[in-house]
């Protein structure tokens, strides 16, 4: 290179006529004696802080808020106590402030008027706003009972309405994070081992030598102690095997990377099931005493071998046993991740069970670096009267699937649909910390359901697009400004954090569990909400638990001992599974009592037609679904979303980088916004790639609106999974154009 | 493929283009600095050399206008200045390897320098204009300071001579000063802008002259200069070509891109060759009305330090 | 003493928590970063390497963000830190001209601004922000002139590298690889 130091001295020194010196650039300058003055400002300030947990995810990582001697929130940081965090927040967590000081946030309740034979909304005062939606509970209630009002909701907020519903009398309750997230793995991992995963997940990343992430995208996914864990891992020369198709973070993190084709993972578990069982590398003692159906598993996979798979997956039969090999050396202390967003294909349940099936055939869990004994306190409930007993709730609801163990959101959205002449009629909806039109898939159904309804009420801390449905708008302060309920998470060891008001709610916002209890008592549910400030009951609850709120407000997090017993199996130790057989179960009876497979089987998905790419999403590592697109602090981060497209396609289509372009779907609908094409390697030439949660259409959100494309609009098909109802969502395919096929229609 | 992106941060509206810090009146700035410097320096020489009634427009008559390109100059710094209000403290230190402290102290003095040799030959080169404004009927104290100024015009002289030349080839400097960006890391730029700054000083001379056989002298100066400033922007050109990478990337914007045109243009053949040409054909013998090549080196002088400066920023080390 | 700092890129996820962390302890404005992250993809599919680097100012020990300030409010405090004091900025640009990195930005307010190693932290015997914050703990800091520092043992055990060292301004963020 030609640019070296030496040149620039003599440049200078032929510029300025040989009067630059060499003078020694550093104690020339020497100390300055001022500081820099933002830096002597931010010395001065002094800063309180208060305990909190964080609702950016579920997460729920406790930190302390810093507010400023003008009450303005700073910046948030981890708790160091923290098993969630470890003192670090992840970026959507550090970027919190941003939800309590984005300027577009609901200010205040809103109904929805006619003016001018115009739908809108006007401000109303709480007063008015609470009548109004208890009127409606009270109607629904006498008209149909009040089973027929559902409860969606995610977070926080849930917890508060969830007690107000079943009080109420309706157990008609659902939120995504089971039909469209995790539903399917808790499914295929209760068949097996007769526990849930659950969440944190007990994944012993830590102390693992090999983890196997199958799809699972660790580090987009920015699930905070998880990542770091990981991290951890690569430190310690852990294998880190990643099944993916795209060339995610943790595949580039990874010792092998199997780009494996979409919708094929089933057939590579089979066949790394086939190699441990024929290769005799599975985990022996650990099957033998633990596990049962070993044998109808050793000749339900003897066909499926790595060849076979190869045929399907395109990942090669070495690379299948070698990579086989590598989790068998490292057994027990492997972990084959069960994943969190797994509803796919539809056979999601059953690749969780194939998932399960392979980590019980290494051995994993309940062993150090496999899947940890997790443990959590229970937090007493504050003392309420019974709940009366609905005649039917989310289970009748779900009846067609034998295995949901929780609410399914779009079979509440079908009941509402089809609410006439149906048994379960849903009538009323509220919607509390999920924004369904860019959560569930089939938008349209959703839309039809809202349209069905006679009533939607929507609790939210802004303007999106599900509040733009409501009848009734509460505007709920953010989570920085109100109490919550204690958490209380499954862990290594217990633990339990608080949430307290670091500062006084902005606006006309108000607290969740203040909203219950105002519509409870207009209900005449009086007892239920025996209180006047929620600081009382988490008081009681915390004197139970052997701590006090002013403790808590301390320290924000407290750790416990374990009393369940051992983090991990002891030697040759008995152990109950709380599977009918009290074992493992590789072959389920359960499953063939209802007529599905015992053993999961490998079954082929649709592929994309001719001129269509997969419809491939995933985690921004900077945003958590649609609910930070807006936020001040994250939107500078990532503001819209990109189009991923492999080089082989953008050559064929005559793509260019930054280029504009609209997706159409399979079944002919158009993004309502455009997409710039980022033109990367990372993703395979049959597939195309976009971060989940962009292209908000609510003109209110200001940094928000029209950048990118939502990937949600795209999704208008779903594969049912038969055992427990989860939404597949990625058997969606798109074309490109790159005319705006909205034109004609603006003209 | 190679793939080299921003994740987040730096591919928000306010950092990439932001540094872009330099707008056009640095790129004025810089040429009515080089535009004063050839003037000074031309005064200066012709004066020393005893030759200021042989060539009374480069003596005399473009006195008026360093001042007032200077003073332009400055008001146009600190207009792009986004801190103006603390421009004082340009002047509480000298910073012995900053080209912009060395400009800010050379401007300092050059420019009172300007407006003495000015006003030395107020009275002589523009009775007219004081035969209107009457200042020394007015202001006493002014013949004094014409006496003194006067007396000490030599001494005067033989300070400018160095400082114009210090001036002129600062204004390259303080471009090639930055490695950081590669189209201006290039050590013939001192000299370049030199006498590109000499080149339009001996236009705008010719410009004012009205004594043939002074616009045919700084015609044949002129000449040269060009001949010289060719000579060093194909020597500049292969300097890039013969550099790293992100200098051959840089010379693209020039050779093979955006500025392409504004460059070979407006600046290579109508700010040089044409010039060039024409001159010749004066100097031959022929008829040419000698203000055109004077303007046109003029415009061709601003048209390239817009050039630089602009392309200049779009040029930089790493992705 | 010589502050440095060492960042992982094997370990680095490019989550930009550094970035934010950043933005809210200097109370960076909305629109400017002092870091940022960086993707670096090669090879063809499923070849592939990705490199993610936080970058930010590297407190150059030749720096010539300094050298080319005409007012002294680019300098150089104990430890190697590169400064800027805002009120002897007159914000000519000559530092962001001359910065390989482009590592400082015009503030809002008017004077340039950029990476202080967060110095105020440091004073307080507390880590940079964006350290302090990472998830992945992929960033270290630390004095490189102790032998025994943990950023001197890395950069002792571990490949790495700087950026665009042939701008010979021996920068002081380091990378391992
Ligand atoms: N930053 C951030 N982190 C989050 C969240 C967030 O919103 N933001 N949300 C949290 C929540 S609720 C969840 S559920 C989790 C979800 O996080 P994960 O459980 O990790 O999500 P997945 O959808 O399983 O993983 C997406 C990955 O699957 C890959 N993939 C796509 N199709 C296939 C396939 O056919 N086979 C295989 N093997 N891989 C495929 C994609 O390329 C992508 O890399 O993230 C959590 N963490
Ligand atoms: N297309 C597609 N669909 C998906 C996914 C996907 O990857 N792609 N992921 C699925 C998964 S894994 C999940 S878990 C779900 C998540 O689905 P959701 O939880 O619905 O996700 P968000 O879009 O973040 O919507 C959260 C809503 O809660 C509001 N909110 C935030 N904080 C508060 C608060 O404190 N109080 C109240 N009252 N409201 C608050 C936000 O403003 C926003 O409207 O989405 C699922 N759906
Ligand atoms: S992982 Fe991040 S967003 Fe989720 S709770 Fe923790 S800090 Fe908050
Ligand atoms: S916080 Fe750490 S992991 Fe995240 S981008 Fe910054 S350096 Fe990388
Ligand atoms: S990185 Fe840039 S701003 Fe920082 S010290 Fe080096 S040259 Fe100066
Ligand atoms: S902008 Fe400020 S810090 Fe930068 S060189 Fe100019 S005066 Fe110095
Ligand atoms: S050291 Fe401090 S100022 Fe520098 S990037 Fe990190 S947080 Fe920002
Ligand atoms: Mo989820």
């Amino acid at each position: 290179m030609t640019t070296s130091r030496r040149k620039f001295i003599k440049i200078s020194a032929l510029g300025l006529g040989g009067l630059a010196t060499t003078s020694g650039a550093f104690n020339l300058f020497g100390m300055n004696p001022f500081f820099e003055k933002t830096v002597k400002e931010s010395i001065a300030r002094k800063f309180v802080r208060s305990a909190t947990y964080c609702e950016v995810c579920f997460w729920k990582c406790a930190g302390w808020v810093y507010t400023d001697e003008e009450g303005e929130i700073t910046k948030i940081i981890g708790n160091d106590d923290d098993t969630h965090c470890n003192g670090r927040l992840c970026p959507r967590g550090t970027g919190g402030v941003g939800m309590y000081t984005d300027e577009d946030r609901l200010k205040t309740p809103l109904i929805r008027t006619t003016i001018n034979g115009e739908e809108t909304f006007r401000e109303a005062s709480w007063e008015e706003a609470l009548d109004l939606v208890a009127s409606k509970f009270q109607t629904i209630k006498e008209q149909y009972g009040p089973e027929s009002f559902a409860l969606l909701k995610h977070g926080s907020p849930g917890s508060h309405l969830e007690h107000l519903f079943k009080a109420y009398g309706s157990d008609t309750i659902a939120e995504p994070a089971y039909a469209q997230c995790r539903g399917p793995r808790e499914t295929g991992f209760g068949l097996t081992f007769g526990s849930w995963v659950g969440s944190p997940e007990p994944t012993d990343i830590r102390d693992t030598k090999c983890l196997v992430l199958i799809g699972s995208h660790i580090g987009e996914n920015m699930h905070n102690s998880q990542v770091q864990e990981m991290s951890d891992a690569i430190d310690k020369g852990a294998k880190i095997i990643t099944v993916d198709p795209r060339f995610s973070t943790a595949a580039s993190k990874s010792d092998h990377w199997l780009a494996i084709k979409p919708a094929t993972d089933m057939a590579l578990l089979l066949s790394w099931m086939h190699v441990l069982i024929e290769e005799g590398l599975y985990n022996k003692k650990y099957v033998e005493k633990y596990t049962t159906g070993f044998d109808q598993l050793k000749a339900h996979v003897r066909t499926n071998t790595p060849e076979w798979a190869y045929g399907i997956t395109g990942i090669k039969p070495e690379e299948i046993r070698k990579t086989a090999r590598i989790m068998a050396a490292a057994a027990p202390a492997v972990i084959v991740h069960p994943g969190r967003h797994v509803t796919w294909y539809g056979d999601d349940s059953q690749r969780g069970r194939a998932v399960a099936i392979l980590n019980g055939l290494l051995g994993s869990w309940g062993n150090r670096g496999g899947f940890y004994f997790k443990e959590s306190l229970k937090v007493p409930s504050y003392p309420h009267p019974e709940y009366p007993k609905p005649r039917w709730g989310w289970e009748e609801i779900g009846e067609k699937y034998p295995f949901a163990q929780m609410g399914i959101t779009s079979e509440v959205v079908k009941a509402t649909i089809e609410s006439e002449g149906n048994e379960h009629p849903v009538k009323a909806w509220m919607v509390a910390g999920t924004n369904l039109i860019q959560t569930l898939p089939q938008r349209d159904k959703t839309i039809d359901a809202i349209n069905a309804l006679d009533f939607l009420v929507v609790m939210d801390t802004m303007p999106m697009e599900i509040t733009g449905y409501a009848d009734v708008v509460l505007p709920e302060c953010t989570y920085l400004e109100r109490y919550d309920g204690i958490r209380s998470a499954t862990n290594r060891t217990p633990s339990i954090a608080v949430r307290i008001p670091a500062v006084k709610p902005k606006y006309d916002s108000k607290p969740a569990w203040w909203i219950s209890k105002q519509i409870g008592e207009r209900l005449g549910l009086g007892e239920f909400f025996n209180y006047d400030d929620y600081e009382e009951v988490i008081e009681w609850q915390l004197n139970k638990l052997g701590t006090s709120l002013e403790e808590m407000k301390k320290i924000g997090v407290k750790n416990f001992d374990r009393t369940s017993g051992p983090l991990y199996l002891q030697e040759d130790q008995d152990y109950h599974f709380f599977t009918p057989s009290g074992k493992i179960e590789f072959y389920s009876q359960q499953l063939a009592n209802k007529g599905f497979d015992p053993i999961p089987v490998y079954t082929k998905h649709p592929e994309p037609p001719q001129g269509f790419y997969r419809l491939n999403y995933g985690r921004s590592p900077m945003h958590t679904f649609s609910r930070t697109i807006n936020n001040p602090h994250l939107s500078d981060l990532k503001a819209e979303n990109t189009l991923w497209v492999n080089p082989k396609a953008a050559r064929i289509l005559k793509l260019k980088k930054d280029q504009e372009v609209w997706l159409k779907n399979q079944d002919g609908i158009a993004s309502t916004f455009p997409i710039k094409v980022r033109i990367t390697e990372r993703i395979r030439w049959d597939s195309v790639y976009m971060y989940h949660g962009f292209g908000h259409n609510e003109k209110k959100l200001s940094r928000a609106f029209g950048k990118g494309v939502s990937d949600t609009e795209m999704i208008s098909q779903t594969a049912v999974d038969p055992l427990m109802g989860g939404t597949g969502l990625r058997g969606n395919f798109v074309s490109i154009l790159t005319e705006n096929p909205h034109k004609k229609a603006e003209i | 493929m190679q793939e080299e992106l921003f994740t987040s941060g730096r591919n928000i509206p306010n950092i990439d283009p932001s540094l872009e810090v330099w707008h056009w009146p640095i790129a004025l700035y810089l040429f009515l600095g080089g535009l004063a410097a050839g003037i000074l320096f031309f005064a200066a020489l012709f004066y020393v050399l005893g030759k200021d009634k042989e060539y009374p427009a480069a003596v005399k008559k473009a006195s008026i206008i360093p001042p007032i390109a200077l003073s332009i100059g400055l008001l146009a710094l600190v207009y792009d200045l986004t801190h103006p209000l603390y421009t004082w403290q340009l002047y509480t230190s000298f910073r012995i390897e900053s080209p912009m402290s060395w400009g800010a102290w050379v401007l300092m003095i050059v420019t009172p320098l300007s407006f003495l040799w000015l006003f030395g030959y107020y009275r002589e080169a523009y009775a007219g204009v004081e035969s209107k404004l009457k200042l020394f009927k007015r202001l006493r104290f002014l013949n004094n300071l014409e006496r003194f100024v006067i007396a000490n015009r030599r001494n005067i002289a033989y300070v400018l001579i160095p400082l114009a030349l210090v001036l002129g080839v600062y204004t390259g400097i303080l471009l090639s000063a930055f490695n950081a960006r590669p189209l201006w890391n290039n050590a013939i730029l001192g000299p370049l802008f030199l006498t590109s700054g000499l080149s339009t000083g001996a236009a705008a001379i010719i410009l004012l002259s009205k004594n043939v056989k002074e616009k045919h002298l700084f015609g044949k100066i002129d000449l040269g200069l060009i001949i010289i400033e060719l000579a060093l922007i194909a020597h500049m050109i292969m300097g890039y070509y013969a550099g790293s990478q992100v200098q051959l990337e840089a010379v693209q914007l020039l050779v093979g891109g955006e500025f392409t045109l504004m460059f070979f243009g407006f600046v290579v053949l109508l700010g040089l060759l044409v010039p060039a040409t024409l001159e010749l054909i004066e100097l031959v013998g022929y008829r040419v009305p000698v203000i055109v090549p004077a303007i046109l080196v003029i415009i061709g002088g601003l048209v390239f330090r817009f050039v630089m400066i602009e392309a200049g920023q779009l040029t930089r080390y790493l992705y | 003493m010589r502050y440095a700092m060492v960042i992982d890129t094997l370990k680095c996820v490019g989550c930009s928590d550094c970035v934010v962390a950043c933005q809210t302890e200097n109370n960076v404005p909305h629109g400017f970063c002092r870091d940022w992250i960086t993707e670096a993809v090669s090879g063809t599919y499923p070849n592939l390497e990705l490199e993610l680097r936080s970058e930010r100012c590297n407190h150059c020990d030749t720096a010539p963000c300094v050298r080319c300030c005409p007012t002294g409010a680019s300098h150089v405090v104990e430890g190697g830190i590169v400064l800027v004091t805002a009120d002897e900025c007159i914000g000519c640009g000559a530092c962001i001209q001359s910065c390989p990195y482009d590592a400082r930005y015009q503030h809002p307010d008017g004077h340039v601004d950029k990476c202080t190693f967060c110095h105020h932290r440091l004073e307080k015997g507390q880590l940079p922000a964006c350290v302090s914050v990472c998830p992945t703990k992929c960033m270290y800091f630390g004095d490189v002139d102790n032998p025994n520092s943990e950023v001197s043992n890395l950069l002792k055990n571990r490949k790495y590298k700087t950026l665009a060292p042939e701008a010979g301004t021996n920068p002081h963020v380091f990378y391992l690889i």
